[in-house]
């Protein structure tokens, strides 16, 4: 008896021709190894007519987002790290690499970590031609990708506004808009009017309260913007078990297999996964799987806090960014504004985050916004952010043979979610590192090559 | 058939003798002193007064407190309006203003009620699986439109907020029966005891005060945070409207009570569905009968107990339906109990008119007339604050809740909130819902079964979220979106993980609950900014000449923190126009500037100058007493982050000056070099930037104007060379005199205890009218200085400029000590011989000024970066515009014709070697 | 937002303090390897649970000490001066 490979649930016997009992899934044995789908009804496809339809079965017709697997023996990848840039690696793997003989194993439920905690702004507005190239590559990924994963993942390319609070700022923002466009990337410069027109509510002051921090102006990203953070995880998790990738949730790497110093497998509560390859994609907690395997990384563990109001009817037009004041704003499509800061200043993987550090984003956002003070702050939480010295991530191999690693994004993780799982894949499958990759290697940090983003990170990425 | 006032003098806290008017939707509301604005709507027969997020489903009042899902009004008007606010956690006031959220045109036609008839299409998780195509802002202005709730307010909040903080030894939050005999008993223990209570009202106030408690009403405890820290908010009203409390307490004890859990049937979110207990409490608090003839539907013995409140409150109990076969519980005298049976349908749809119940076994149906549904399912501990200090929670089966596991030190939980209850419960099953027999006894097709009201999530959209594999509480949570409601699921969540449970084969506990988040109850963002608004947000520095600087009408800006002119325009002047003429008068007479914000540092002891030697890139050892030199700061990795003129007093003693920006920087770098790594060299490290003022003379005349003005002639350029520092006296005031200058002229900048410094500007001003002086600010300063290509941190370096790309790495490999960021310098990127290098720009055809910014590259963008402008100015004593710039191996590309590009436009640029002005440096000599 | 006990002026809020990371971190001479340097600068254990690290109580006394403070659950597990060694101390 062995789980149907439609629900991954309803156990076929292993005699041809039995069929899964599940409703309406007519999955049936083959003579082979593997099942033949007999005209399975369950629905898989995702549209606006396959909602009708569905409607008329009271929605019981629809299939498994993703199969819940039993984890084999043996795999030929092992992904650690169930969050967008494991499952986008594995997802990858199988799409760009026909490898599927692939696991992602999860210590909590897939997307619990920072994927389902940041404040899910896309962007690519950085500085270096490095950056650039890696940040627009998985911009253009998220432009299209809800049609390829054939899930909506609400990508509201409503522009990202940094502000300009003096002079000085206006000609950072000129090196930086002029940086952008060298790099081939969407970039404007506005004036105080222009950004008023875009975001009448913020702060311009007035005769009787001159702003204390006045606005002169902003750039702008038009092709940046928010995203539904859940859907990212489960649009990808839904795209690679369909491709073949078992996910494993609430199951946590508890040490790693290793012969003669080579990585060949990781330890769980649920037994020995062996695989020629693992790769680590934990943020947070990078640090403590690299300790379980014996190496360090240049890595600091924050908490990054985010909060949202209750919902109200539209008020913000785009993602605004006030460096000066270090915090961040937009309006999800529920209505809840919310909102993003800068780093706790201490290490911690608490996920949750000082009242302290708390009060000054709101204190920046009753600052920016006067007219959105009397709404109430509904919930706050905090993620685990890896940051590192250059805020530039780190992808490829590690110095254990065998284990390769995605981490370092620090606050920016989320928006490269498809170019860090595309290279994570890459370099898996090839033993090359992806060219948007070659800059980003834990080599860096002895050569002093290094790619700094602090600017561009501004508060959080 | 609704709801009705009592005769007095039902209602323990309302006072009759003050009765009130508000408007809500348009419509006169009576109510009286102590009424919410939920109760004085249901006084007022008012029973729908609402709609629902999604399907925009007609709502009531459907509980007594701050778990309210539905009952959301939109008060007060312009600046003053708050949207969402629970009508029944908001008390009544005259005059107020409310309008129900989320209806449009009207409460009663409400366009997007035509949701509620789509239902079938947006089940939970819709839009995830359609409006792709062809993309998503198609869709998403409708979307937009129709989300959100209530309105924000289009003006600034006229109110004010105040924030407090408090240590004692007890805290209590809750004032109740478990949380008043708390704080009795640790107040008569000798404990200081601060309690507070979240309603108006305070039954023991008396007792408390007695023993010395110190009492809060209205005062709701919102989040426990790390090492005993508790935050609360205060309804206040008057000159202040909100008060944040932050306590600190090493015992706190929460005595927050317990929500009411809704019993589940179709339709059960109609207007007049009420938790029972409320029902009960706003018979006893507000003297309030929420319908005419009540049918109290439970699984729970409390249940009884609100019928036999109503029943001695005189207000007609139609039947007490209880799912549960047995009993003990007492109903009151000649109310039906139907046992073993649940509601099936109701009947109404902007109001209750009538219940068809059914037996759990199926059989014959019962209709039941009444107005009003009391819903008591059970109840569930408030463990929030007791979560979110990170306790741990276990399912207690009898009576189907969640109570803490354990306890957390320093935070006890009592009473309700850790599952001790004063009134029985008896056995109350976990799952409740009507079978299929009974609704099959229905025949047709049952309504929907809410679970979450605000969000309008049903039974079947968990049993949908179970089906696509969402089966863990927190993806059941972001699927269906239940418990993400201003309410955040207080009456919904642990419905909701029973239903799972039973669709995944998994007891409650094994579904588990998803993380409990501050704050308990939703604050006002004015509230949690604590009064760090206005002139109180990040108040800016004023120079102690501040008022001179407003007497010449200085442009003033904010630079590093602090309130600086940027220039003196004149009439019709321009800010660029003023500092170009400000510059110019500087080169050809001379100029008064204040430096005051400079970075000001004494270092001080027989280790001093070693100890300068290893923080800064050059040598400072060798410095004569009475010599200043130009000094560089790196951090560890190499990056330069401040500079400043290094000055010797002595063998023992030096005065640093750092950037304007970086002073405190620079002080805590020392610092945490001496107590952490050099410990035991003997340095002194004193900040006094803001006891220093400096008053900074430029231009070829600035001697003649001090000489003037009475300075002694052992400062004249004769007698003092350029960086070089005299201690001076002046009009009985010591002064330390530093012949330095940013601009390229013959500078002193005079150090002088701050409180002079007004005073020594206005005598210099006066006294250098004969001389054509002329006050300059900032922006006059950086054209002069990029005139001679001089150094601006921060402007011409970023977070990667190293020593060696701005010409400063000459010398240090013949120093000997091993200074902050050396090895850095000798990693292999520091080599590269690609890397950019600071160079001057001049315009081809020297009229276009360079933007700061603008980027070099060989072809227009995109296109590989080669370098950037980074200082950009006109020059008013060369004529042309001038600029500093970055640029790829520019030192060995001096004479090259570059293109730099702006915004897709590009300008033609030389190369060029720096100083452009004065290139032998003589002019700082000056001449007496 | 935590307490620390300053060992000058006693228990402070949080926000008195500012955190200067790992601490007893040697600076290695001027002729190591780029490696060593490297892991001087940034390579860090990062550990969940006890980490050693230094704090500054900037709005108070200005002096630095050392905390040994779990990052999963904030509890201060010792306080000691900037030149003792690292307590032992029980994980918890």
């Amino acid at each position: 008896m062995t789980p149907c490979s439609t629900t991954g649930r309803a156990p076929i016997p292993s005699t041809p021709r039995a069929r899964c009992r599940e409703r309406r899934c007519r999955v049936r044995r083959t003579r082979g190894s593997g099942d033949e789908v007999v005209a399975s009804s369950l629905r898989t496809r995702y549209s606006a007519w396959n909602l009708l339809a569905a409607s008329r079965q009271g929605h019981r017709d629809w299939a498994p987002a993703w199969r819940d697997a039993d984890p084999k023996a043996r795999y030929d990848v092992v992904i650690v790290g169930g969050g967008g840039h494991g499952l986008a690696a594995a997802y990858y793997l199988a799409r760009n690499h026909g490898i599927k003989s692939v696991c992602v194993v999860e210590a909590g439920w897939i997307g619990g970590g920072n994927t389902g905690r940041n404040t899910t702004i896309v962007r690519s507005n950085y500085l270096y031609p490095q950056s650039a190239r890696l940040y627009d590559f998985s911009v253009r990924q998220y432009e299209q990708l809800a049609v390829e994963l054939n899930f909506n993942i609400m990508f509201s390319q409503r522009g990202v506004l940094t502000l300009a609070h003096s002079r000085h700022d206006l000609d950072a923002q000129s090196r930086w808009a002029n940086a952008m466009l060298c790099n081939g990337i969407d970039a404007e410069l506005l004036d105080a009017k222009q950004v008023r027109e875009l975001e009448p509510r913020l702060n311009f002051g007035d005769a009787a309260r001159p702003a204390r921090f006045p606005i002169l102006g902003g750039f702008i990203q038009r092709r940046a913007g928010p995203v539904r953070h859940d859907a990212v995880a489960w649009g990808y998790a839904r795209g690679a078990s369909s491709l073949g990738v078992d996910i494993v949730q609430n199951c946590a790497v508890t040490g790693f297999l290793k012969q003669g110093g080579r990585v060949v497998g990781v330890a769980t509560p649920r037994g020995e996964i062996r695989a020629d390859k693992v790769a680590l994609a934990v943020a947070g907690h990078s640090s403590v799987l690299a300790g379980l395997a014996g190496f360090q990384l240049p890595v600091t563990s924050y908490a990054l806090q985010a909060m949202v109001s209750e919902p109200v009817k539209p008020v913000l037009n785009s993602v605004t960014l006030s460096p000066s004041l270090g915090a961040y704003w937009s309006q999800s499509d529920k209505g809840e504004v919310v909102i993003g800061g800068g780093l706790d200043h201490f290490p911690s993987y608490a996920q949750r985050g000082s009242f302290d550090t708390m009060q000054h984003v709101v204190a920046a956002t009753c600052e920016m916004f006067p007219s959105l003070g009397r709404l109430r702050l509904l919930r706050q939480w905090a993620g685990i952010v890896d940051v590192v010295a250059d805020s530039s991530p780190i992808i490829g191999a590690t110095p254990v043979p065998g284990l390769y690693i995605n981490c370092g994004w620090g606050t920016g993780g989320f928006k490269a979610i498809p170019v860090g799982g595309w290279t994570l894949a890459h370099v898996l499958a090839t033993d090359r590192d992806h060219e948007l990759a070659e800059p980003f290697q834990l080599d860096r940090f002895r050569t002093g090559r290094f790619v700094d983003e602090a600017a561009a990170a501004g508060i959080a990425h | 058939m609704s709801g009705y006032r009592l005769a007095a003098p039902a209602g323990a806290w309302i006072d009759r003798t003050r009765p009130l008017r508000f408007r809500f939707n348009g419509n006169e509301v009576q109510g009286f002193a102590g009424d919410t604005v939920a109760s004085a709507l249901l006084a007022n027969g008012l029973v729908h007064v609402a709609r629902s997020f999604k399907l925009h489903r007609p709502r009531g009042v459907f509980s007594c407190g701050i778990e309210e899902p539905s009952a959301l009004v939109d008060v007060g008007l312009d600046g003053a309006r708050t949207p969402d606010t629970r009508a029944t956690d908001l008390e009544a006031a005259d005059g107020m203003v409310c309008h129900p959220g989320n209806a449009w045109p009207s409460l009663r036609l409400d366009i997007a009620a035509i949701n509620a008839r789509l239902a079938a299409l947006l089940p939970a998780g819709f839009y995830y699986k359609t409006f792709m195509w062809p993309h998503w802002h198609l869709f998403e202005p409708a979307i937009r439109a129709m989300a959100g709730l209530g309105h924000a307010a289009d003006a600034p909040d006229p109110d004010r907020y105040d924030e407090v903080s408090r240590s004692t030894d007890v805290l209590v939050a809750g004032g109740g029966a478990a949380g008043t005999q708390a704080a009795l008993a640790a107040a008569r223990a000798g404990a200081k005891v601060l309690l507070l209570e979240a309603t108006p009202h305070l039954a023991q106030a008396d007792a408390l005060r007695a023993a010395g408690v110190e009492c809060h009403t209205r005062c709701t405890v919102f989040g426990l945070y790390d090492h005993g820290l508790a935050a609360a908010v205060q309804t206040v009203g008057g000159v202040v409207r909100e008060r944040l409390w932050k306590i600190r307490a090493p015992r706190i004890v929460v005595a927050i009570g317990a929500f009411e859990r809704p019993m589940l049937f179709p339709d059960n979110d109609r207007p007049g569905v009420m938790l029972a207990s409320a029902v009960e409490q706003y018979a006893v608090r507000y003297g309030v009968a929420c319908g005419q003839r009540i049918v109290v539907a439970t699984a729970c013995d409390s249940g009884y107990h609100t019928a036999r409140a109503l029943k001695a409150a005189g207000i007609e109990v139609a039947a007490i339906v209880d799912a549960r076969e047995h009993s003990r519980a007492e109903a009151p005298e000649s109310v039906a109990v139907h046992r073993a049976s649940t509601i099936v349908a109701v009947a109404g749809k902007r109001a209750v008119r009538g219940v068809t119940i059914a037996p759990q076994a199926g059989g014959a149906l019962r209709t039941i007339e009444a107005d009003c549904i009391a819903s008591a399912g059970g109840w569930t501990p408030a463990v929030h604050l007791h979560s979110m200090a990170g306790g741990r929670l276990q399912w207690v089966e009898d009576t189907s809740m969640f109570v803490p596991k354990g306890s957390l030190p320093g935070i006890e939980m009592v009473g309700a909130c850790a599952g001790q209850f004063d009134i029985p419960l008896g056995v109350v099953p976990a799952d409740h819902q009507p079978s299929a027999a009974a609704l099959a006894s229905l025949g047709h097709k049952p309504g929907k079964v809410f679970v979450d009201l605000q969000n309008d999530v049903s039974a079947s959209d968990v049993e949908l979220a179970a089906r696509e594999n969402y089966r863990s509480v927190e993806h059941l949570k972001r699927y269906t979106t239940m418990g993400m409601a201003t309410d955040q699921g207080k009456t919904s969540n642990v419905n909701a993980l029973v239903l799972m449970g039973g669709q995944t084969n998994r007891t409650p506990d094994q579904v588990g609950t998803t993380r409990f988040r501050p704050p308990f109850k939703p604050v006002t963002l004015n509230t949690l900014a604590g009064g760090r608004s206005g002139e109180r947000y990040k108040p800016l520095k004023h120079m102690p000449g501040h008022a001179w600087h407003e007497a010449r009408a200085a442009a003033m800006e904010e630079f590093g923190g602090w309130l600086r002119p940027a220039a003196y325009p004149l009439k019709g002047e321009g800010l660029i126009e003023a500092a170009e003429r400000e510059a110019l008068r500087v080169r050809t007479e001379v100029g008064l500037f204040e430096g005051s914000p400079l970075g000001k540092i004494e270092v001080i002891g027989p280790d001093a100058a070693d100890f300068l030697d290893l923080m800064y890139v050059g040598t400072m050892s060798t410095l004569a007493v009475g010599g200043a030199r130009y000094g560089l700061l790196i951090n560890e990795n190499g990056v330069i982050f401040d500079d400043g003129i290094v000055s010797r007093l002595g063998p023992e003693h030096f005065f640093v000056n750092t950037t304007s920006g970086g002073a405190e920087r620079v002080a805590l770098a020392f610092e945490e070099w001496l107590q952490c790594e050099y410990v035991k060299r003997r340095v002194l490290v004193a900040p006094v930037t803001s006891a220093w003022g400096n008053v900074t003379v430029s231009g070829p005349r600035a001697w003649q104007l001090l000489q003037a003005a009475g300075f002694d002639a052992a400062l004249a350029p004769s007698a003092m060379k350029h960086m070089t520092l005299r201690e001076a006296a002046y009009g009985g005031v010591g002064m330390r005199v530093l012949r330095a200058s940013f601009g390229g002229e013959l500078g002193y900048e005079i150090n002088l205890p701050a409180l002079h410094t007004q005073a020594l500007l206005e005598r210099l001003w006066a006294t250098g009218r004969d001389f054509g002086v002329v006050p300059y600010g900032i922006e006059a300063l950086m054209i002069m200085r990029t005139e001679k290509g001089f150094l601006h941190v921060g402007g011409d370096t970023d977070g990667t400029t190293l020593p060696g790309d701005v010409g400063m790495d000459r010398g240090i490999a013949r120093k000997a000590a091993n200074f902050v960021g050396r090895r850095s310098l000798l990693r292999p990127a520091a080599k590269d011989p690609h890397r950019m290098q600071l160079v001057g720009l001049l315009p081809r055809d020297r009229r276009t000024r360079l933007p700061v910014g603008a980027h070099a590259a060989a072809s227009k963008p995109p296109a590989a970066i080669d370098g950037f402008v980074t200082s950009s100015c006109y020059s008013p004593v060369l004529g042309h515009p001038v600029a500093l710039g970055m640029l790829a191996r520019g030192q060995s590309r001096i004479g090259e014709t570059i293109t730099v590009w702006h915004l897709g436009v590009g300008i033609e640029a030389e190369v060029a070697k720096t100083p452009f002005y004065d290139p032998s440096g003589a002019r700082v000599n000056g001449s007496d | 937002m935590m307490q620390l006990t300053c060992p000058w002026c006693g228990l402070r809020p949080e926000n008195e303090f500012s955190c200067g990371g790992t601490t007893g971190t040697a600076r290695p001479s001027l002729d190591c390897s780029d490696d060593e340097w490297a892991r001087y600068l940034f390579f860090r254990d990062n550990p969940k649970g006890d980490h050693a690290e230094r704090w500054r109580h900037t709005f108070g006394c200005g002096q630095w000490f050392n905390v040994l403070r779990d990052t999963a659950s904030h509890e201060v597990r010792a306080v000691y001066g900037i030149t003792d060694p690292r307590p032992e101390l029980t994980p918890r």
